[in-house]
C-alpha cells in the first residue's frame, strides 16, 4: 500500500489546485466554466472505496451531505444501512450513488437530463428533468430522490443550480449524489469523505490509481484487490464505481 | 333486411343527433361534474406539486401510471374488436363497429393524458421532443401512443365519412350542416370513392393491430426493462397486450349495452352480438390466465431473491386480497359467468365485463404498486395510499370516457349506416335527399 503521499499532495494532484489555496482555508466551490478553462493534465475517473470494517454507522456522512447540498433530512443521498451478515452479526453500509458505468437511470432518461461526465460521474440536469421518475424505477440502489416539495431555502453563489452543484434542488425533479464534483474539481474531498470520523470512505481516481480517506492515501487497485473488495449488486451488470470492503467493525476499538 | 327495417336502422342510428332529452342532460351534468372535479384536482396538483399525491420516495409511481396503462389498454379492445370484425368480414358487425371505434378513441384520449398528469414538471413536456433519447422507454411510449392515437382517430373517421354525407344531406337546414359538409369530404358514394374507402379502411384495420400491440408492448417495457423483481419479466409485453384486449372487449360490451338501452337499438344489437363478444372475452381471459400462470409459476418455482418476497406479499401478504379478488372475482368467475349458455346473455355479459374491468384495474395495481414497494435496498417495504387528489382525478377521468362518447354521438350516427348497407348488399331503394323530415327539423334547435 502506498501511504507515502500526504493528504495535501494528493489533493493538490487530484484537483489541479495548489495546496496554497487550501492552506489559506479558502474552499472554492465548483464553477463549471472556470473548471473547464483550467488546463487539466489528466482525465480523472472518480471512484469510491468504502471500508465496512471501519464504518460505525454514525451517519455523519449523511449529515454532511445534507448540509452541503441543502437537503431535507429525508434526502439521504448517502444512506447508511444497518446490515446483518450470514452469521447475524451487524454492520453498517453507507450507500452513495454508485456512479454506474452502465447506469440504468441514464439509459432510461427520456431527455438526457441524467448524463455522464467525462470523469465518470453521473449528473442530473435539474433544469431539463421532466420529473417522470423512470430513473427511480430503474435504479437498483434506490439512490435517487424526487423533490416532491420545495427544498429548504439555500444560497447558491451562482444564482441557479447546475448539474455539478445542484443547490437548491428544483421541485418536481430528481436528484442524487454526484460525488461532490463541485468539491473534487477544486481538490477538496467530497463532503461525506471529509466528514467521516472513522475514515471509512475513500475517494479515488482510477486513472491515477490512488484513493484517499483524508488521512491515508492508498494505491486504489492494490487496496481493493488485497482487501477482496466487492461491488454491490455487481451481477446486474451496472458497473458500479463504488467498492466495498466487507466487514463488521473489526477495525473498531470496541 | 327489408325496406322498413332499413329505415328504422337509419332512424335509430341518426336519432340521437342534435337531440337532448332529460337522460342526456342528467348524464352530461353528472359526468361533467365528475370531470370538472377531476380537472380541479389536477389544477390543484399542478399548483402545489406532486406532494399532494400519496407518492413517496419508495413508491414513486402509483394511480397515474396504473390509470395510464388501464385506459390505454381499454382503448385497444375497441380498436381490435372492430379491426377483427372487419378483417374476418363478420356480417354482424355493422351496428357495433362505430361504438367500438369511438370507445377506442375516447379511452385513448383519457389514457394519453396520464403521463402528463404523472410528470413532476408537466411544463417541460416538450423537452421529450426537444431532447428525445431513443434509448428511453418513456420516449418509446410517447412515440407509440401518439402514432396509435392518430391511427385510431383515422380508424374512427374513415368509416364515418359516408355517414357524415348522409348526415349532411339529412341536416341540410341545420346550422351544423357546413361542418358535416366539410367533414364528409364531398362523399357521393361513387364507385371510385367506395373503392378508395374500402381500401383505406382495410389498411387501417390491418395497421391498427400492430400499432396497438406496439403501444402495449412499450408500456410493458417501461416496467420490464428495470431490474425490479416483479417487473423484469420477458412475458410482460404479451401479457400487457392480452390484458389490454381483455379489458377493452369488456369495455366495448358495456358501452354497446348502455347505448343499446338508452338509444333504443335493441332491434339491431341483439343477444347474439353480446354472445359473440363474450366468446371473444372468454378466449382472451383464458389466454390471460394462462400467461399469468406461466409468469407466476416460472418465477415462484425458482423463488429467487428478487421475486420471492414480492410473490409472497402478493399471494399471502399485504396484497393478497387484491390478488385473489382479481383472480377469482375479476377473472375466473366472470369468464364462467359469460360462458354459461342460456338466458340473460346480455345481463351476464355486462356483469362479467364490469367485473373484468375492475379486475384488470386491480391487476395493473398489483403490477405497479407492489413492484415499486418491494425493497431494492435493505429497507422496509414501501407504503402507498392514494390521496384525494389521485382519487378525484381517477374518477374524473373514468367519467370522461362516457361523457366523450355521449357528446360524440350527439353529433355523429351511433351505428354505421353505410356499413349496414354494405353488409346487406346496398340500400333497398335509392335514398331520398331528406331521410327523416322530423330529424331535420329537430336538429339545430
Amino acid at each position: 500500500m502506498a501511504g507515502q503521499l500526504t493528504r495535501r499532495q494528493l489533493i493538490g494532484t487530484l484537483g489541479g489546485v495548489g495546496g496554497a489555496a487550501l492552506a489559506a482555508g479558502f474552499v472554492p466551490v465548483a464553477f463549471p466554466e472556470a473548471v473547464a478553462a483550467e488546463p487539466q493534465t489528466k482525465q480523472r475517473q472518480w471512484a469510491m472505496v468504502i471500508d465496512l470494517r471501519k464504518c460505525d454507522g454514525c451517519k455523519k456522512c449523511t449529515e454532511a451531505c445534507q448540509t452541503t447540498h441543502h437537503l431535507p433530512q429525508t434526502f439521504e443521498w448517502i444512506k447508511v444501512f444497518e446490515m446483518k451478515d450470514k452469521t447475524g452479526a451487524q454492520y453498517f453500509m453507507p450507500r452513495p450513488c454508485m456512479q454506474c458505468e452502465n447506469a440504468p437511470c441514464l439509459r432510461v432518461c427520456p431527455v438526457a437530463a441524467t448524463f455522464r461526465e467525462s470523469d465518470g460521474v453521473v449528473l442530473v440536469d435539474q433544469e431539463r428533468c421532466i420529473g417522470c421518475r423512470m430513473c427511480m424505477a430503474a435504479c437498483p440502489y434506490g439512490a435517487r430522490y424526487f423533490n416532491y416539495t420545495d427544498p429548504p431555502v439555500a444560497q447558491n453563489p451562482f444564482g441557479h443550480p447546475t448539474p455539478e452543484f445542484p443547490v437548491p434542488q428544483i421541485k418536481g425533479t430528481v436528484g442524487k449524489c454526484m460525488f461532490c464534483v463541485h468539491r473534487t474539481a477544486d481538490g477538496e474531498l467530497p463532503a461525506c469523505v471529509q466528514a467521516c470520523g472513522m475514515k471509512a470512505l475513500y475517494i479515488g481516481d482510477l486513472v491515477e490509481d490512488v484513493a484517499t480517506n483524508g488521512d491515508q492515501t492508498v494505491r486504489l487497485s492494490t487496496f481493493i484487490q488485497e482487501n477482496d473488495a466487492f461491488r454491490y449488486k455487481e451481477e446486474l451488470g451496472t458497473g458500479p464505481r463504488v467498492y466495498y470492503i466487507a466487514g463488521h467493525g473489526q477495525l473498531l476499538d470496541y | 333486411m327489408d325496406r322498413r327495417t332499413h329505415d328504422r336502422y337509419v332512424e335509430r342510428a341518426m336519432w340521437p343527433i342534435g337531440r337532448g332529452d332529460r337522460f342526456f342532460w342528467i348524464a352530461v351534468v353528472v359526468l361533467g361534474a365528475l370531470v370538472v372535479a377531476g380537472l380541479g384536482a389536477w389544477v390543484y396538483q399542478i399548483k402545489n406539486g406532486l406532494w399532494v399525491t400519496g407518492l413517496n420516495q419508495k413508491v414513486s409511481w402509483g394511480f397515474y401510471i396504473i390509470n395510464c396503462v388501464f385506459f390505454i389498454g381499454m382503448s385497444y379492445g375497441g380498436a381490435m374488436t372492430s379491426a377483427i370484425l372487419r378483417l374476418t368480414n363478420a356480417k354482424w358487425r355493422a351496428p357495433l363497429t362505430r361504438l367500438a371505434e369511438a370507445t377506442a378513441v375516447a379511452a385513448l384520449l383519457v389514457g394519453a393524458v396520464y403521463p402528463l398528469i404523472d410528470m413532476g414538471r408537466p411544463d417541460r413536456f416538450f423537452n421529450i421532443l426537444a431532447y428525445a433519447q431513443v434509448g428511453s422507454p418513456v420516449v418509446w411510449d410517447v412515440v407509440a401512443i401518439s402514432t396509435y392515437m392518430v391511427a385510431s382517430i383515422v380508424f374512427l373517421y374513415l368509416p364515418l365519412i359516408p355517414d357524415l354525407a348522409i348526415t349532411r344531406d339529412s341536416l341540410h337546414k341545420s346550422k351544423l350542416a357546413p361542418i358535416y359538409r366539410v367533414l364528409a369530404l364531398g362523399w357521393k358514394g361513387t364507385p371510385g370513392q367506395e373503392r378508395s374507402l374500402a381500401r383505406g379502411v382495410g389498411i387501417m384495420a390491418i395497421l391498427i393491430i400492430p400499432l396497438a400491440v406496439s403501444v402495449h408492448s412499450v408500456l410493458a417495457w417501461l416496467f420490464a426493462v428495470t431490474a425490479r423483481g416483479g417487473w423484469h419479466s420477458t412475458i410482460f409485453a404479451p401479457l400487457f397486450v392480452l390484458a389490454a384486449m381483455l379489458s377493452g372487449v369488456a369495455a366495448v360490451i358495456l358501452v354497446i349495452a348502455a347505448f343499446r338501452k338508452v338509444y333504443g337499438l335493441q332491434e339491431f344489437i341483439t343477444a347474439r352480438h353480446f354472445r359473440y363478444l363474450s366468446y371473444l372475452m372468454i378466449a382472451l381471459g383464458a389466454g390471460y390466465l394462462y400467461f399469468m400462470v406461466s409468469e407466476y409459476l416460472t418465477e415462484g418455482y425458482l423463488a429467487d431473491q428478487a421475486t420471492a418476497p414480492l410473490l409472497e406479499q402478493i399471494f399471502v401478504g399485504t396484497y393478497s386480497p387484491a390478488f385473489w379478488g382479481f383472480t377469482i372475482v375479476g377473472l375466473v368467475f366472470p369468464l364462467v359467468l359469460a360462458a354459461i349458455p342460456g338466458r340473460y346473455a346480455i345481463a351476464r355479459a355486462c356483469s362479467a365485463s364490469l367485473l373484468v374491468i375492475g379486475g384488470m384495474w386491480l391487476k395493473r395495481f398489483l403490477i405497479v404498486v407492489p413492484g415499486m414497494a418491494e425493497p431494492v435496498m435493505p429497507w422496509d417495504w414501501g407504503r402507498y395510499a392514494p390521496s384525494w387528489v389521485e382519487i378525484a382525478i381517477t374518477l374524473g377521468s373514468a367519467a370522461a370516457i362516457p361523457l366523450i362518447l355521449i357528446l360524440f354521438f350527439r353529433f355523429f350516427p351511433v351505428m354505421s349506416v353505410h356499413e349496414m348497407e354494405e353488409v346487406e348488399g346496398g340500400a333497398p331503394e335509392p335514398r331520398g335527399v331528406v331521410l327523416m323530415p322530423t330529424l331535420a327539423e329537430g336538429a339545430g334547435k
